[in-house]
């Protein structure tokens, strides 16, 4: 099942993370109480130009050295210190989560490439060390194991203390490995944020198609390869959103015969070059940006997604009820078709 | 003499508003108005007798899950699969609803007054005098009547375009009556179109009837509408599929 929660403010109006947390609470029964995360976006406003590290250390003395070390190597640490945490009655903490604020060295290699770099070397090889985000004024904020509910984790980090202008919540039902902390979503990679409800068929062939590209999937979770597939179409092929979108939830065969002559050639042409890309199986994913955020969901629907709007806010959620929580007066409630991709832009 | 309970939902879990509202039915209460609903689940699941349950707000999913019996009026949106496996009763829902309504329905009557999602009437079923009924006013989404095994779908699409396609993937019992012309291309395999006789009008006429008095429209254009019916083509639309004979 998994609950899944989206909210973007087009004037990148600041929202602190109670209305999220409530929102994610409304969908408690779609998780199995073993996890859930949220990611904001705008939340390091004092750090705006670094990147910003969240790390899970299992020992924060032995496996930090290391991860200094790797750091040092490809820029410079502006600062670091231990992410603030709340102890909860039920939630067993494996994990010591740290965050840095860190600037590679933009002569050594493109921005994004070390990053991308220095997240695979140490999820894949220092040992006790994962990282969870890596974007600019970004955060992810999750936990797993029993106790691990959406409140719980919430309050944890008390993301109420956070604003940003956007974010993303994930309440997870665990089918596998509920202890620990790092696989509950929301996955993150620099720019981009997946938060997922579901599970790919085609996980095998779209996670093969992006380590081809230098990829390293350390956690074997759906939306790990699913933030590959966007960073890699978008950021590092230069396709549109929409586009991307197109060959992860391509439409069917007997959809595009039935399209005008030049959307046929566009479509086929798609499916052809992204076919290890596209996605089977059930899922609604929702994906961020720092100036967007997407939702859709698998061509056959096979879980629900949920659009409202109110203002300049966009919602997308698992359940209507998530929206009208945190947005009693929400405008509009509607149901997107299968594959069709629901968009909301933050003014530049 | 009527036994009028009201219940105020706001913020409460689904499994004591659930106990509250199975009480006031074995107490004898006619009819429970249930306020601030936001998401609550199973409403009405497995409930017996001849209460009427008044939802205001969205009620949670598996709405009137097993019911059999009560009426249940919903002043708002439902969630996925209200009807689902019900046996009899009444489902009144005056704003739109999620997917799977009616899932596996085994009698009663749905009314939807707004849209539904994908896969409505999912594996509805009939058995004898057992004939459920779903009736949606606006528009339904693909694979509509999907494995269908019995009972009546009309889909009346008041509010614009229909957009379901893939209807009646798997059919195989029961039958699906949509307003205005359905292309052979929205057919899924297994569905075929056949001419709504005089006979069939007048079969469905008191649905309609019944469907425009609940939501306070005019029966005479639904009763008079074009139709188009789908029946299943066979009664084993698979099997050449995972059998050889």
């Amino acid at each position: 099942m998994c609950g899944i929660f989206g909210v973007i403010d087009k004037r990148r109006q600041m929202m602190d993370g109670s209305g999220i947390r409530q929102a994610l609470s409304m969908m408690n029964e779609r998780g199995s109480g073993e996890g859930a995360g949220y990611v904001a976006y705008g939340i390091y406003p004092d750090y705006r130009d670094c990147y910003a590290l969240h790390v899970f250390f299992d020992d924060a003395c032995e496996s930090k050295a290391a991860v200094d070390a790797t750091l040092e190597q490809w820029g410079t640490i502006e600062h670091d210190e231990a992410i603030p945490t709340y102890d909860q009655q039920n939630l067993r903490v494996p994990c010591t989560p740290w965050r840095y604020f860190f600037k590679p060295d933009p002569s050594l290699a493109p921005e994004k490439d070390i990053i991308t770099n220095l997240v695979m070397r140490i999820n894949a090889c220092v040992n006790g060390a994962e990282v969870v985000s890596s974007g600019k004024n970004v955060g992810v904020f999750k936990a797993g194991g029993p106790g691990g509910r959406p409140e719980e984790v919430a309050d944890y980090y008390r993301i109420e203390d956070y604003e940003g202008y956007l974010w993303l919540a994930h309440n997870r039902y665990a089918t596998a490995s509920p202890e620990k902390w790092e696989r509950p979503d929301p996955f993150n990679l620099h720019d981009w944020s997946v938060v997922e409800n579901g599970k790919t068929t085609t996980y095998g062939t779209n996670r093969r198609y992006v380590e081809g590209f230098g990829y390293r999937c350390s956690i074997s979770t759906d939306s790990e390869v699913i933030t590959y597939l966007i960073d890699l179409l978008v950021r590092r092929h230069g396709l549109d959103i929409n586009l991307a979108i197109r060959a992860l939830a391509p439409p069917y065969w007997e959809d595009i015969d039935r399209m005008p002559e030049a959307e046929q050639n566009l479509n086929r042409a798609i499916r052809f070059a992204y076919g290890p890309a596209a996605m089977n199986g059930p899922f609604t994913v929702v994906a961020a940006n720092p100036d967007m955020m997407v939702g859709f969901t698998d061509r056959g629907k096979l879980r629900p997604m949920v659009v409202g709007e109110c203002g300049d806010r966009l919602y997308i959620a698992s359940e209507e009820v998530a929206i009208r929580a945190m947005e009693p007066k929400v405008e509009s409630i509607t149901r997107p078709a299968a594959g069709e991709p629901v968009i909301g832009r933050a003014a530049p | 003499m009527a036994k009028q309970v009201t219940i105020d939902a706001k913020g409460m879990h689904y499994t004591p508003l659930n106990q509250q509202i199975r009480k006031a039915v074995e107490d004898g209460a006619e009819e429970i108005i249930v306020n601030n609903v936001l998401g609550q689940r199973f409403i009405g699941d497995g409930l017996r007798g001849s209460a009427t349950i008044r939802v205001n707000g969205v009620a949670g999913g598996d709405l009137a899950m097993f019911m059999s019996g009560p009426t249940v009026i919903v002043h708002g949106n439902a969630e996925h699969a209200p009807g689902n496996t019900m046996d009899s009763g009444k489902v009144v829902i005056h704003g739109s609803a999620g997917d799977a309504v009616a899932h596996s329905m085994r009698g009663g009557t749905v009314f939807v007054r707004g849209d539904i999602g994908y896969r409505g009437g999912i594996h509805m079923k009939q058995y004898e005098t057992q004939r459920p009924i779903l009736v949606v006013g606006g528009s339904a989404q693909t694979f509509l009547g999907e494995y269908m095994a019995g009972g009546l779908l009309i889909v009346l699409g008041l509010d614009g375009v229909m957009k379901a396609r893939e209807i009646g993937s798997g059919i195989h019992g029961g039958e699906i009556v949509i307003r205005g012309e359905v292309d052979d291309a929205r057919l899924a395999a297994g569905a075929k179109k056949v001419l709504l006789t005089d006979e069939d009008r007048s079969r469905i006429a008191p649905v309609l009837r019944e469907f425009a008095g609940d939501f306070g429209l005019d029966p005479e254009p639904l009763v008079n509408a074009n139709y188009t019916r789908i029946i299943p083509a066979s009664a084993r639309p698979f099997a050449g599929k995972y059998t050889w004979e």
